[in-house]
């Protein structure tokens, strides 16, 4: 009987087979930006300034996290709303993190403030982003 | 309707073993599954997320303290074990392949060598911490001040490959030493100040704060790395045991979406907390 493989033997897959060869060569562009993201650190000539160098770095994470999600984890193969949840995710942890930092930079003044009550005291003024 | 189809051609022998009643077709079966996997790996984020805002947040307010803080940590062993948790990502996709295929040997061996990977990621991860342990670069009241402080000059110096003054000699650019909280913002030091001075006082306040966050993000995503390897080694008997092939393989895609959302975790925190600069 057909039942030991229902799906493959009515040419129907379960879930979508991402070839080896595509997997391989998601892992040598994950390492070669690996490569890329070190590297930027250690050549003075590209240093930013530390805003810059985080957004750079940030940016070659996501690019490597996008693959790992379309081949590695089939995204693109899968149906779109699974990278909706996952997108959704996302937005709510930018979300989170960017009202935390928005509240909490509305506050500086009056730490900065307390601050210089006793300036000895306490670490240096922040830099003025 | 080709799915509808081989469900009805299993259906008269008997009943599928691997399909619940529940379901019309393996396919449906399996998306769901799927579907379920991205919702718990969802609140995975969601619980990351809270470790990413409390280093947003002071990373915003302290940036001094993570530029300082991070030439503690080791870059080599870092990007080691980005590059291993990348390679056992790999070998947990192709495991996955290998299950839908049906290739059971081949199964076997990318299980084996994930878990591989995944041991030698935690066996960096504890040198590391020993290390820290030793240091006292710990959080909170265990933080103790390094008796020999490391100078950002010397951590540049060594970054670019320059022998240039790793001791902070007197000739030591005072614009890369990262000077005491007492003496303000850096650029205010008053020059001829003797770079020996710097080295001995504790360079920055508040440095546990970056061990705090350190420990609590690589903390926590080590649970996970060690969480991953235990439902990996259980594919693994399951897989020598010949449970999976092309009819029903759901668990190994499902722990290696785990799997993956744990290498994704490590692929921000290996920029953020190894290479400030």
């Amino acid at each position: 009987m057909s039942h030991e493989s229902p799906t493959t033997a009515a040419g129907h897959e379960v879930g979508h087979h991402v070839p080896l060869w595509v997997l391989a060569a998601t892992l040598v562009v994950l390492l070669v930006l690996t490569a890329i993201t070190v590297g930027v650190t250690r050549v003075a000539w590209l240093d930013f300034g530390p805003t810059v160098n985080l957004w750079i770095a940030l940016a070659i994470a996501t690019v490597k996290a996008t693959l790992v999600a379309l081949y590695f984890m089939h995204l693109r193969y899968d149906r779109p709303f699974n990278a909706v949840i996952l997108i959704a995710a996302l937005l709510f942890v930018m979300l989170f993190v960017g009202l935390a930092m928005m509240d909490s930079r509305a506050y500086q003044d009056a730490v900065q403030e307390y601050r210089a009550v006793d300036p000895a005291r306490y670490a240096p003024a922040l830099e003025s982003p | 309707m080709t799915t509808l189809s081989s469900h009805k051609a299993a259906a008269p022998g008997g009943h599928d073993p691997h399909l619940a009643h529940h379901f019309d077709t393996p396919a449906q079966q399996f998306e769901s599954a799927v579907l379920g996997m991205w919702l718990f790996l969802a609140t995975e984020i969601l619980l990351f997320g809270g470790l990413f805002c409390a280093y947003a947040v002071y990373r915003a307010n302290h940036p001094e303290v993570f530029e300082h803080a991070h030439v503690y940590l080791s870059k080599p062993l870092g990007a080691v074990n980005t590059v291993i948790l990348l390679v056992s990502s790999f070998t947990m996709a192709a495991g996955v392949w290998a299950a839908q295929q049906g290739r059971r040997r081949l199964l076997i061996t990318m299980l084996a060598l994930t878990i591989a990977c995944g041991c030698g990621f935690l066996g960096i991860k504890v040198v590391e911490y020993e290390h820290k342990w030793k240091e006292g670069l710990l959080w909170g009241k265990h933080y103790r001040p390094p008796e020999h402080p490391i100078s950002l000059a010397a951590h540049v110096a060594e970054e670019h490959g320059q022998p240039g003054p790793v001791e902070p000699a007197g000739e030591v650019d005072p614009g890369w030493v990262f000077h005491p909280a007492d003496d303000g913002p850096r650029g205010l030091l008053a020059p001829g100040r003797a770079a020996s001075v710097l080295a001995e006082e504790p360079p920055v306040r508040n440095v546990q704060t970056f061990f705090a966050v350190y420990f609590a993000m690589t903390g926590l995503h080590g649970l996970h790395v060690i969480a991953g390897l235990v439902l990996i080694a259980w594919l693994l008997v399951r897989s020598v045991k010949g449970h999976f092939g092309p009819a029903y393989f759901t668990p190994v895609p499902m722990v290696g979406l785990y799997w993956h959302v744990v290498d994704l975790i490590w692929i921000y925190l290996f920029p953020l907390l190894y290479l400030i600069h």
